[in-house]
């Protein structure tokens, strides 16, 4: 599986440290709105391309929080790929100004080979409107992001997952523990590092007496 | 809307096992254990309650159990490869999963299956909701002692996994569908048995009403037991029948249709109380209109291809996705990352068991510990997909 992490990301450019920029191959420019076609990834250039998002939502916030936020459609779903800095108050924005009363879901993806490890990303939907959107944000290995649980309550056993799987921790999280694998298992398993048969054998070992799960 | 307004009634509970809510000597409070094997669990299923004599104060569920690592096997396994797998989550809707899987695959190749497929594939997916619902009712009746129904409801379903295996040569973990439309052309006499089963399974719903609707001991078991509002529902996640029982008409193949909903006519049916009993007439209604649906389907079935224009290796653009649909137990979703391979890079699977079984806690509360069997089965879960 090592191979296969060789498209996301290109190493972000030096200059990018307070702009998500990179947060897909084929976004690699900074929001310029006007640029409809971006340049593509080098490796697939025959696919659809990310589009630039415009919306009033979109504007309004981007008056607000000018660069650290930008705005994508691909496919038909928009995304808001934003400052890891802006999280805790866009969501909570977008859920009492904009009507997103309902997270459908919280999630991530691992990039080892990219400056900032981690996409965390929120499946946000809208009753009133009937719409769908995704909140993006990059954080680095080790660094923790507040947790959303004030906001949704459904949040709760969803960061706990990403906690299990990533070893990504939320801040402000009322119990955050494992919740599908056991208490004292060692390392996550949906990183890239983890193989697909790796295991903790010592908890095997000693939980369940036998010398390997395997 | 009191959504937002969430202080305590939607916070999911923590328990603190240590300490006693009421730490004076006349206390019956008491931490006992339910599960994880017990036959009411619907699988294996943990659920520490914290009881004041039989009273619940609070629960904590522990998952995990048939934990199979299924996002991780799917990051190394190729698109087609890993479209069995998805029929090991929810395995007694497993036409639904793999509805959700193809299509959201389709979505990220931007192909779409043909109209012939697309109906095939609300057929299977319409009946596999009343083998749900069936199975469902069976055993959430035998948990709150009603042994009958389970007689009744598993007679009948057999009709529809007879249809299943005819049509694929499985009865349960089907894989039915391939990506960009299905595998097989129906068999000869296919329309037949879908009407057949039609005619066959009217007066039934009937029989199982009859047996439980104005039950005298199915109401005290299940009027206002189990209550939570609307507003809970969303502000905790929870969508499918319990949403809908709470009041919220809102069903994905209405909001945001896919496949070939948007061809058919039918409603949806809402309850009013959010309570058991409303759950369960929701979910008997929806039997009713998903053989509305199977009507309409196999009447208008179009002819023409069943295979979509797929390459046969199927390598997406790089780019992600995220595809929902109503499943019989609420939205399945599949958010897909892909880096350009064969391979996924990344796949999500948001569960509708794993975030309704978050509400047992705010059901259950002040209720009696009886009643925690009833909330478990009216929430419908299925371990194997809670846990993954």
């Amino acid at each position: 599986m090592a191979e296969e992490v060789k498209t996301p990301a290109p190493p972000p450019p030096p200059e990018g440290e307070p702009k998500s920029t990179a947060e897909k191959p084929a976004a690699a420019t900074p929001a310029a709105p006007t640029a409809p076609a971006k340049p593509a990834a080098p490796a697939k250039p025959t696919g659809p391309v990310p589009l630039p998002w415009t919306s009033p939502l979109v504007e309004k916030y981007r008056s607000q929080y000018g660069s650290g936020l930008e705005a994508q459609t691909y496919l038909g779903q928009n995304y808001l790929t934003v400052d890891r800095a802006l999280i805790p108050n866009i969501l909570r924005l977008l859920r009492d100004e904009e009507q997103f009363d309902y997270c459908v879901d919280i999630t991530a993806a691992h990039y080892p080979k990219r400056e900032k490890q981690f996409d965390v990303i929120w499946i946000l939907y809208s009753f009133p409107r009937n719409q769908r959107m995704r909140v993006k944000t990059q954080i680095a290995d080790g660094a923790s992001i507040p947790s959303s649980v004030s906001i949704w309550p459904t949040a709760n056993w969803l960061e706990r997952e990403v906690y299990d799987m990533f070893g990504i921790t939320f801040d402000g999280h009322p119990d955050l523990k494992r919740i599908l694998l056991p208490d004292g298992w060692k390392g996550f398993p949906l990183r890239k590092d983890y193989g697909i048969l790796q295991q903790d054998q010592e908890w095997v070992q000693i939980n369940l007496g036998i010398e390997s799960g395997q | 809307m009191s959504v937002h307004n969430n202080e305590s009634a939607n916070e999911v509970s923590n328990l603190d096992l240590e300490t006693p809510e009421r730490p004076y000597l006349d206390s019956n409070e008491l931490i006992i254990n339910m599960g994880p094997q017990h036959p009411a669990t619907h699988g294996v299923l943990r659920v520490i309650l914290k009881l004041d004599g039989e009273r619940v104060l609070g629960t904590e569920c522990v998952i995990g159990y048939l934990h199979r690592g299924v996002e991780k096997i799917a990051e190394n396994r190729t698109y087609t490869m890993f479209n069995p797998y998805v029929d090991r989550m929810d395995y007694v809707a497993a036409v639904s999963n793999g509805l959700g899987y193809c299509e959201a695959v389709e979505k990220l190749l931007n192909v779409e299956a043909p109209a012939r497929a697309k109906y095939i594939r609300v057929i299977l997916t319409e009946l596999n909701r009343i083998a749900s619902h069936q199975l469902w009712l069976g055993t959430h009746a035998l948990d709150i002692g009603a042994m009958t129904p389970l007689f009744y409801t598993f007679r009948d379903r057999e009709e529809i996994l007879k249809i299943f295996e005819k049509y694929c040569g499985a009865r349960l973990t089907t894989h039915a569908f391939r990506i960009g439309g299905c595998q097989y052309e129906t068999y000869a006499g296919f329309e037949k048995d879908v009407k057949n089963f039609l005619t066959f399974f009217a007066p039934k719903i009937d029989e199982y009403e009859t047996l439980l609707t104005t039950n005298r001991i199915w109401l005290e078991r299940t009027k206002d037991v189990g209550v939570i509002l609307g507003a809970d529902c969303i502000a905790l996640g929870v969508t499918g029948p319990v949403l809908r029982a709470s009041g919220v008409k809102w069903d994905l193949r209405k909001a945001q249709p896919y496949a070939a909903y948007s061809e058919f006519d039918f409603e949806i049916p809402v309850g009013t109380n959010g309570d058991t009993y409303d759950r369960y007439l929701v979910r008997m209604a929806e039997m009713r209109q998903s053989m509305r649906i199977i009507e309409q389907a196999v009447n208008g079935i179009p002819e023409g291809p069943i295979m979509g224009k797929v390459p046969k290796v199927i390598k997406p653009p790089v780019g992600e996705i995220y595809h929902s649909i109503e499943a019989p137990k609420g939205e399945l979703g599949y958010f897909i990352v892909s880096d350009g391979s064969t391979q996924p890079y990344r796949l999500r699977v948001r569960p509708p068991s794993f975030v309704n079984l978050q509400a047992l806690d705010v059901m259950v509360r002040g209720l009696l510990v009886a009643d925690v069997v009833a909330v478990i089965g009216t929430l419908d879960i299925v371990l194997g997909e809670v846990d993954r």
